[in-house]
């Protein structure tokens, strides 16, 4: 990857390489009766086409100072361990073409291992755990990775419909390169049986959703200590241009 | 190589628990010369306050430069920040503070007006929303830009321009109804 600049520009216009169309299919359709809150909140008139420029291209490169030595680890943030399954949570954030993203702020939030969140609108009557704020950052290495250490969230009610559970998840927030990347998502665990009934894991194409489900990794899981799920985030490719199309012939 | 693209998914109610940062909002310090006030308030197709919404903005710095290698004109000389976010609160408000940015080359020889990216997130919204404000003081400018010009009402090209309040700029975010905010396919 080159830094240098491409073509100064006063005067000639930028070369801006843009990034690929998200395939149909991959992201929820933003009305979702089944999911309430969406009524009143979805946009009813047509989005209007905006082709990438330079703010689109661009985006918050922020890992640097936005991140502590032990933000990564939710389990030692109070004075005492959270209750709960142990677990790490680790994987990488790749573009469609499989290019690691590296230096690139990653941030979690999830419920405690009853099930509840550390938040004044959060009326489930399970336990607060004082040793458990349930937040974590870390910015991706070199090659893109991300590793969290943590206890594994419970399931939880809501008042969607009568008798509604979400299964556990962990929310993620990743920006990725550029404006068109940005990224906020759940991960689920495996084999969670309250997906047949969550109609916001269910929102999302049927072919798609396993994108958001963890698995079990032994090789991530550590011997007498906790079990680990991995997990990889893969965000927009770029667009094939004029310009690399000339480079790559042979 | 092409991987399948992860899905996204609703932000939640529950954010707050990770995302705010206490400089969030700042997207310079209050001091700085030409600070300017950016804020509104985030309301749902019933005209109701959305006080679980998370906005957040990305701009060029008053040259009209990002500090990004894949700015093809090089990267900006100078650090700024460029982001700012703000989750909203009761009466559904959000602000930020930051410098007004420069205009943009666009790709046709002609000029982007100076603009925020704005991307919305809420409990609610299954994706991200993304919208652009500009600037009131720009009309030759606006008049002029690509986007601005491929909106063919004028009354919807309107809601992307903010609008002088006091010492400040508000816009609005409507996610529904009459006054419905246009939002961007990216």
């Amino acid at each position: 990857m080159s830094d240098m600049p491409r073509g100064r520009a006063t005067g000639s216009p930028p070369v801006v390489a843009g990034y690929a169309p998200e395939p149909p299919g991959t992201h929820p359709p933003l009305d979702h009766p089944d999911y309430r809150s969406t009524a009143l909140r979805f946009p009813r008139r047509p989005l209007v086409p905006l082709p990438h420029r330079l703010t689109e291209v661009t985006g918050p490169l922020l890992g640097e100072g936005r991140v502590t030595g032990r933000d990564h680890d939710l389990t030692v943030q109070h004075g005492g361990e959270p209750l709960g399954e142990r677990i790490v949570v680790a994987g990488r954030v790749l573009d469609a073409d499989g290019r690691p993203l590296p230096d690139t702020l990653v941030e979690v939030w999830q419920a405690n291992a009853a099930g509840r969140y550390r938040h004044d609108g959060d009326r489930h009557p399970a336990p607060l755990d004082p040793n458990f704020s349930g937040a974590g950052r870390c910015v991706t290495d070199a090659e893109g990775r991300f590793r969290f250490v943590t206890v594994k969230p419970g399931a939880y009610p809501w008042r969607n419909h009568d008798n509604a559970w979400r299964p556990a998840h962990i929310h993620f927030s990743v920006f990725g390169r550029a404006f068109v990347q940005r990224l906020i998502t759940q991960m689920y665990f495996p084999g969670d049986p309250l997906f047949a009934f969550d109609p916001i894991l269910g929102s999302v194409p049927e072919q798609a959703r396993e994108r958001l489900v963890s698995r079990l990794d032994m090789d991530l899981t550590t011997p007498e200590w906790a079990l680990g799920y991995r997990w990889d985030i893969v965000l927009r490719g770029r667009d094939a241009t004029p310009f690399e199309d000339e480079e790559d012939r042979p | 190589m092409t991987l399948p693209q992860t899905p996204s998914q609703t932000i939640g109610p529950f954010f707050a628990v990770g995302l705010p940062w206490p400089d969030g909002p700042e997207v310079v310090a209050e001091a700085t010369p030409g600070v300017v006030r950016i804020g509104g308030r985030v309301l749902d197709g019933a005209g109701d306050p959305a006080p679980d919404a998370l906005v957040e903005t990305w701009q060029a710095d008053p040259a009209g430069r990002f500090a990004h290698p894949d700015d093809p004109r090089g990267p900006a000389g100078r650090a700024f920040r460029g982001f700012g976010r703000c989750p909203t609160h009761a009466e559904g408000r959000w602000a930020i503070r930051t410098l007004k940015p420069g205009p943009l080359p666009a790709p046709d020889g002609g000029a982007e007006a100076p603009h925020l990216d704005v991307s919305v997130f809420a409990r609610g919204l299954l994706g991200r929303l993304v919208t652009r404000i500009y600037f009131p003081d720009e009309a030759d400018a606006n008049a002029a830009d690509p986007l601005l010009a491929s909106i063919a009402d004028p009354g919807v090209r309107g809601r992307l321009v903010a609008v002088a309040d006091g010492d400040g700029l508000r816009f609005d975010i409507h996610l529904q109804g009459a006054q419905e905010t246009p939002f961007l396919a990216i």
